[in-house]
């Protein structure tokens, strides 16, 4: 395995993350356990109902959800996809030179012709 | 690297549990959220071996955009988990049989399976040194220029998603009271007022 990791350079600028799981992850823990283990636990038939502001829940939690929030979603991925592809471009524009800039042009041309449609089409609002 | 080779195995557990949960809890909603987890490890993964970008997509575009599409479709559903549950004994055989040929399948396709001769050749673009240019870059330095034509497909891809998905799921809806200024300066006083003469007695018809 010592040939297909990257050298511990690397890897030590990512150590605070891999700190900050393992606080996360401990903290959460010990705040669960502690309070399974030092609070008192006397469970009956009125504390372990269903809390709804007091009153007995109406229905199922999971309605129809309307189409419209698809949509909105849908076309977020798009455009997060298209600025995920201008980082690598921003980072490595003076190696690519004057195609590598055009390149990315036509690309956000297209996909700008994309959001003129879905403006006209009014998909971004939202009555 | 002891610390590496830990952080390798404990994601790679972790991700591999997640996996499991995600196709055996009945919930959806459960499922969905090992499935971010999932990612999640993936990236940590990525990251080890060097491929920042990677890990970097996974989390915004996965983790961020895909996975709560899922949640809106999974909420879309409309699941009766009673309805979930009843005809488990009718369809057992039918989806019995087909989960045995699918295994059958990755069975026989695993035991024949080897890497060409020629792969190790056909890596056109290596990944240079880490220590010399930085993933991302790597990355930019080939996708814009030598697979000018790929990315340029991606583009006009994600135009057809675009308007596929408002042809699809766009509807104008009636009766919803909105204002449309243009309408509103547009209205000729000739259209909405009428001037009525009124005999003394009769009133209006």
């Amino acid at each position: 395995m010592g040939s297909i990791m990257v050298n511990t350079e690397f890897l030590m600028e990512y150590l605070p993350i891999l700190i900050f799981i393992g606080l996360a992850t401990g903290m959460s823990c010990f705040m669960i356990l502690a309070s399974y283990i030092i609070g008192r636990q006397k469970p009956d038939a009125e504390k372990l109902k269903a809390f709804e502001c007091g009153f007995d829940p109406f229905d199922d939690t999971r309605g129809k959800f309307d189409v419209r929030f698809y949509l909105v979603a849908i076309l977020f991925i798009i455009f997060d996809l298209e600025v995920a592809f201008l980082f690598p471009w921003a980072v490595s524009l003076g190696a690519i030179g004057l195609i590598g800039f055009w390149s990315m042009v036509v690309f956000l041309g297209v996909l700008t012709i994309g959001f003129i449609y879905e403006w006209k089409k009014g998909a971004l609002e939202w009555e | 690297m002891i610390i590496s080779t830990i952080v390798f195995y404990a994601l790679a557990g972790v991700l591999i549990l997640s996996s499991m949960m995600v196709i055996t809890s009945k919930n959806p909603v459960h499922s969905v959220l090992f499935l971010i987890l999932a990612f999640f490890n993936a990236a940590g993964l990525c990251v080890l071996l060097g491929a920042e970008f990677i890990a970097m997509l996974l989390v915004i575009v996965y983790v961020g955009a895909v996975a709560v599409l899922f949640l809106f479709v999974v909420m879309m559903l409309d699941i009766n988990f009673k309805d979930l549950q009843s005809g488990f004994k009718k369809y057992m055989s039918v989806g019995g049989l087909v989960g045995g040929i699918l295994l059958a399948e990755l069975i026989v396709i695993y035991s024949s399976w080897s890497f060409s001769k020629s792969a190790p050749e056909n890596i056109k673009f290596k990944t240079p040194d880490i220590t010399e240019l930085s993933n991302t870059e790597a990355l930019g330095r080939i996708l814009y220029t030598d697979n000018l034509f790929l990315f340029q497909i991606a583009g006009l891809i994600l135009l057809v998603a675009m308007i596929g998905a408002i042809t699809l799921t766009l509807r104008t809806r009636d009766g919803v009271m909105k204002q449309d200024v243009s309408d509103q300066v547009n209205r000729k006083r000739e259209d909405v007022v009428k001037i009525v003469k009124v005999e003394t007695g009769t009133g209006v018809a």
